[in-house]
């Protein structure tokens, strides 16, 4: 166990270098600076600017640097945004973006996981193939046409709930939902094949003939080898979940990294986005080394 | 490619068939059929031109008697007209997009797949990498920071979506490498790039279109996503994922702006992943909804 963590810890060095190598080369290829407005600068001030951001030496000394404030947390000064660190930024955003995609993959796999549990149960039933028709619509669908329906339907319409913002949980549960379905879907139809086959193996049978009932085999037997798909799954998820969520905080005006993300590309906020897109990718490499940890551990069989 | 290299035709042709005898299978390929009529034969079925204003009716509800048959969004424009027009650059993109990521994906698997031992450790590992790496943000800021050119969408789109299809061809092309028409081939004297070219290639055929046909859906789905967030296609071209822009800004004052547009993206996304489903299962039912 220690040694498969050694490894992938080591492995996932040169996935976070190839990160900051792309994630610098786009700051630098980015047309414009920092400075760049309608007012002319004389040649020393831009000098001493330069001087000041550290733009005046080498590429690679740059590099480093960057390399070394990223590695302390700091991702430079926000752009746009001209008395805020864009450390500061994702401190403000996250939180929100946190609590909304991580109660969106809650939902998504409670309810995957249920929904494709039962349709593999009544396999090649018409409540199995309705169940999998909706769930091939909701993986169709994308979240952009869903959310604005859901607006227009229990917002504007039934006016259920509200239509955005932050507040309580009745702002939260659109955004949600929103952002849940297309998981939720997905999630269901790789339960639904696997728990097929799982209910079709040996040791089910076995259990079966022992006189277990059908819950007990579901809970104790089958459910385990089922959710395998899910469980390795859960990175790309993660990451479906994370770009959902620019668009959901988009419509539902909530305040987190996403709607940053959206304004800040606007903006040309160069050093707000790409601090962005290097803590998500951080965050994913993170979350896809404990999905391994926990696959291992799940199903002995595998050795990484 | 040559037509002596039936063997994935052939294999692909047994799948077909027996999605042939679903009904359901057919329906979507009928349906898609339609979507793809529509939007060429655009011109001929309405008089509206794409971004003709008709001052007579703004936001007016969809109705035969005007001409509107989809209704008119907020200037007047024709959503009719607007959402086959825009359909075209949607199946455009996905289409094209779809080709680079074929070409990237289908010579780096057979490469790596054939050249095995270290080149392909390699090889693969890199596509471990690009894995991990949030591209739909990199997708966004290439089209922020290189303007918004439609060429530039097919490239960025396609590189972000050659990585599945250079798996799963590596890993054909791995079995592939020690069956004897390899074997005679190599041993008759052809090059290596010939061999993957004329022999490897040619039988992955059946396996490479089923992926096709299930890429051609993500493809339209990020290039919406893009439009959606004002990144994608510019006026006075339009494609779905814009024309849902528009539509959700005006969903409360005219739904149907929202309506049409959404029902053709949703409805030609579900009829190609219905069918790359359906192909999949067929060329191997054990391979159930597959890995993500």
């Amino acid at each position: 166990m220690l040694r498969f963590t050694a490894k992938r810890f080591l492995g996932a060095i040169p996935t976070l270098l190839v990160l900051m190598v792309l994630a610098f080369a786009l700051i630098r290829v980015a047309p414009g600076g920092p400075f760049d407005s309608e007012k002319q600068l004389s040649a020393e001030i831009q000098e001493r600017l330069n001087a000041a951001y550290h733009l005046d030496e080498p590429l690679w000394q740059q590099f480093f640097r960057y390399l070394g404030n990223l590695l302390k947390g700091d991702f430079g000064p926000s752009f746009a945004y001209a008395d805020y660190t864009v450390s500061e930024l994702i401190a403000t955003g996250f939180p929100v973006s946190l609590k909304l995609g991580s109660l969106a993959m809650l939902l998504a796999v409670i309810a995957g996981i249920a929904i494709g549990t039962m349709a593999a149960l009544k396999q090649n039933t018409r409540a199995d193939y309705a169940v999998m028709t909706a769930a091939m619509t909701g993986i169709s669908v994308p979240t952009f046409v869903v959310a604005p329906l859901l607006v227009l339907v229990f917002a504007v319409t039934l006016q259920w709930f509200p239509a955005g913002g932050l507040g309580n949980w009745q702002n939260l549960v659109l955004p949600v939902i929103a952002l849940a379905l297309p998981q939720i879907a997905y999630i269901a139809r790789l339960t639904r094949g696997s728990m097929i086959e799982v209910l079709r193996s040996d040791y089910i049978r076995t259990a079966r003939a022992q006189g277990l009932t059908q819950a007990e085999i579901l809970l104790h037997h089958a459910l385990k080898a089922a959710v395998l798909p899910v469980v390795s799954y859960l990175g790309p998820a993660t990451a479906a979940i994370i770009t959902g969520s620019v668009v959901v905080e988009q419509i539902f005006g909530v305040p987190g990294l996403g709607r940053f993300f959206v304004q800040g590309a606007l903006n040309r906020d160069y050093t707000l986005v790409m601090g962005i897109v290097v803590f998500y990718g951080v965050l994913i490499i993170c979350f896809n080394f404990f999905v391994d940890i926990a696959y291992r551990w799940l199903d002995p069989r595998v050795t990484l | 490619m040559r037509r002596d290299s039936n063997q994935g035709h052939s294999l692909f042709r047994i799948a077909m068939q027996s999605l042939l005898s679903s009904k359901a299978t057919v329906t979507a390929f009928v349906v898609m059929a339609l979507v793809v009529l529509l939007t060429a034969a655009a011109p001929l079925l309405s008089p509206w031109a794409i971004d003709s204003t008709d001052w007579e009716s703004v936001s007016t509800p969809p109705s035969v008697e005007t001409g509107h048959y989809f209704g008119t969004d907020d200037v007047g424009r024709d959503i009719f007209v607007r959402t086959l027009y825009g359909g075209r650059i949607s199946l455009l993109v996905g289409l094209s997009a779809t080709m680079v990521s074929l070409v990237i994906g289908v010579f780096w698997g057979a490469i790596a797949g054939y050249a095995g031992g270290r080149t392909d450790q390699l090889m693969m590992r890199f596509v471990d990498v690009m894995y991990a790496m949030p591209f739909m943000f990199f997708v966004i800021l290439l089209m922020v920071y290189f303007g918004r050119n439609i060429f530039l969408i097919f490239i960025a789109v396609g590189a972000v979506n050659w990585l599945d299809m250079a798996r799963i061809v590596r890993g054909q092309a791995l079995s592939m490498k020690h069956r004897e028409f390899v074997e005679a081939a190599r041993a008759g004297g052809v090059s290596h790039l010939n061999i993957i070219r004329r022999h490897i290639i040619p039988n992955l055929l059946g396996v490479v279109i089923v992926y096709v046909t299930l890429t051609i859906p993500q493809v339209i789905l990020v290039e919406s996503f893009l439009s959606f967030l004002g990144l994608g296609v510019q006026e006075p071209m339009t494609s779905w994922g814009a024309l849902v822009n528009d539509g959700a800004a005006l969903m409360e004052s005219a739904p149907w702006t929202l309506f049409f547009p959404a029902l053709f993206l949703a409805l030609t996304l579900f009829c190609f992943n219905f069918i790359g489903d359906g192909l999949r299962d067929a060329l191997d039912p054990r391979d159930r909804a597959g890995e993500p």
